[in-house]
């Protein structure tokens, strides 16, 4: 995979992206107040949880309900080891994002092992199984708040520490700085294996798995390498939720509703681009509190919630009935 | 050489091929046959998307069906199907790439000139860096014909291949045929309804009906046996 063949990729928009690059890192931070930059931060991190269900869905045809386990599954870990080693340079936190992202990218190779059985509505809802299963063991371990043992749970709220942040981005301005390059980072890889080998197997995977096997194309092979990747950006994101919030993090960003809601609003954002994460991110982290906060009121966020959910569901089932009759699976 | 001994292939209830002995000899072959013949079904075998119940396929004194399936393309087994399968969101390019980087070692120029070669060879260089989705059946029938014979296949299976296509068109598709044991040194094998093509194209047919052969031989032999004519006329009559 070189960097010139990815940057040269149609999926790849570099006058659009670098634009937005920018304007994210020296526009933004100087005109929105503390409030919107901690709703921009968790945009860039959800965007990255919304790549990987895009990716997976639009680009290779398996539709996951489970992203939100790796995602937890990324925050314990680097969580966890973040506490363990205070993040006294730079160059650590990097390290403990990558670790919380390979280990939630082998747990995405374990998701990925039905889907070499099944496809379709029984892949959604193992991996939605999955990700009720994730939910219950981290509701019994809670997620790490500094305390001692192994979970590192301190129970009274004033033992709790925040989790360290790299000290290159303590401060909250520069921590959204921080999850905006790191989500570019994580796109940059996206783009790279879209754009090479990798991309086209699941191109042709995705299309037609007969055809994919006439090409010389091990589809085992490149379910689980979209499974591990897909996993590894949505580890990476939790580690960095974990690191945006502190302290005050909340395992309902990882249970089923979560679940339902990532798979709906990525639907809503579109499947064809990675551009649709961003736009989904966008619906989730900014649209939904703008309207709660500043147009409706408070109690309309659930009632809105569930109307998105609803949207999403209901695109989601034309375009599989689409893509079924274009398959000839129904008349 | 392919030989093709006691080949059985059941679908529930249906025996889709029965005991199929043959043997294709090389260079350009015919597969013909009614309507549910067991033609495709073959093919699909000889893919790996079909495990028959008893039977070899052996070329080189190798048995195809003891390789993984993906592994017969990388191998050199190759085919287009009768609904183009070409992949919609990738270049022309991408769509020939995506077959010969899975077989072929070597370095990234060579894999771009051997698939720039074969674009130039099937007459689809104007178009190949664009989408797929955005071209036309015909093109779409050529990019298939490319994904097939690029790189050093050893078998080429054409699945209909002129379905579709304009006179002018199956013309120079027949041309392509033609050439692909010279080009390549590949046997190809052609299954399609439209005797014309069969015989411009075939040296030698295979004839099946019911999943049984019917006969083998020089095509001009072939299409005038009798009991090829009665697979045929029953079929009409059917």
């Amino acid at each position: 995979m070189r960097v010139a063949q990815a940057l040269s990729h149609r999926a790849f928009q570099p006058t659009l992206v670098g634009a937005l690059f920018l304007f994210a890192m020296f526009v933004m931070p100087s005109v929105l107040d503390a409030t919107w930059i901690f709703n921009f931060t968790q945009m860039a991190i959800y965007a990255i949880v919304a790549a990987s269900v895009g990716m997976l869905y639009g680009r290779v045809g398996l539709v996951s309900l489970g992203q939100v386990a790796p995602y937890g599954i990324g925050a314990w870990v680097t969580i966890r080891l973040a506490y363990l080693t205070d993040v006294p340079y730079p160059g650590v936190f990097p390290l403990l994002l990558i670790a919380g992202g390979l280990v939630a990218a082998i747990f995405g190779l374990l998701i990925g092992l039905p889907a070499l059985r099944v496809s379709g509505l029984y892949l959604a809802l193992v991996t939605l199984l999955l990700a009720v299963g994730i939910e219950i063991a981290l509701n019994r371990i809670k997620l790490p708040t500094g305390g001692p043992g192994f979970r590192g749970v301190a129970f009274a709220i004033g033992d709790r520490e925040p989790m360290p942040r790299p000290f290159v981005a303590d401060g909250d301005v520069a921590f959204f700085r921080y999850a905006v390059i790191v989500a570019f980072v994580m796109f940059m890889i996206a783009v790279a294996f879209l754009a090479s080998k990798p991309g086209r197997a699941w191109a042709s995977v995705s299309q037609s798995e007969p055809s994919a096997l006439a090409s010389g194309i091990n589809i085992t092979r490149y379910k689980l390498l979209a499974f591990g990747l897909a996993a590894f950006m949505a580890g990476v994101a939790g580690g960095l939720y974990g690191a945006h919030v502190q302290s005050n993090s909340s395992i309902a960003q990882f249970d089923r509703q979560a679940a339902l809601f990532l798979i709906a609003v990525v639907l809503m954002g579109g499947i064809s681009s990675l551009w649709g994460a961003v736009l989904a991110a966008f619906f989730a982290t900014i649209m939904l509190p703008f309207l709660t906060q500043n147009v409706i009121g408070h109690n309309f966020w659930n009632d809105f919630a569930l109307t998105i959910f609803g949207i999403g569901l209901m695109i989601n089932l034309i375009q599989t009935t689409k893509a079924m009759e274009k398959k000839g699976l129904l008349e | 050489m392919i030989e093709i001994t006691d080949l059985s292939v059941q679908f529930g209830g249906v025996r889709s091929l029965d005991q199929v002995t043959l043997t294709f000899p090389g260079g350009t072959c015919g597969l013909i046959g009614p309507n549910g013949a067991g033609k495709t079904t073959l093919f699909n075998v000889m893919s790996g998307f079909v495990t028959p119940v008893s039977g070899r396929v052996v070329i080189d004194d190798i048995d195809l069906l003891d390789m993984p399936d993906y592994a017969r393309a990388r191998w050199g087994v190759r085919r287009t199907f009768q609904t183009v399968q070409a992949i919609e969101s990738l270049t022309v390019y991408e769509n020939v790439l995506t077959v010969h980087e899975h077989a072929a070692e070597g370095s990234r120029s060579e894999r771009q000139d051997a698939v720039d070669d074969v674009l130039s060879f099937v007459g689809l260089s104007d178009v190949r860096d664009k989408v797929v989705r955005t071209l036309s059946q015909r093109d779409r029938r050529f990019i298939e014909v490319a994904r097939a014979i690029v790189g050093a296949p050893r078998i080429v299976l054409f699945d209909e291949p002129a379905a579709g296509l304009p006179e002018e068109e199956t013309e120079h598709l027949a041309q392509i045929i033609r050439s692909v044991p010279e080009r390549t040194g590949a046997t190809a094998i052609l299954v399609d309804h439209d005797m014309s093509l069969v015989q411009a194209c075939c040296e030698w047919t295979a004839v099946l009906d019911f999943g049984r052969l019917v006969a083998a031989g020089p095509t001009a032999d072939v299409l005038h046996d009798e009991r090829v004519l009665a697979a045929y006329v029953g079929d009409e009559e059917a």
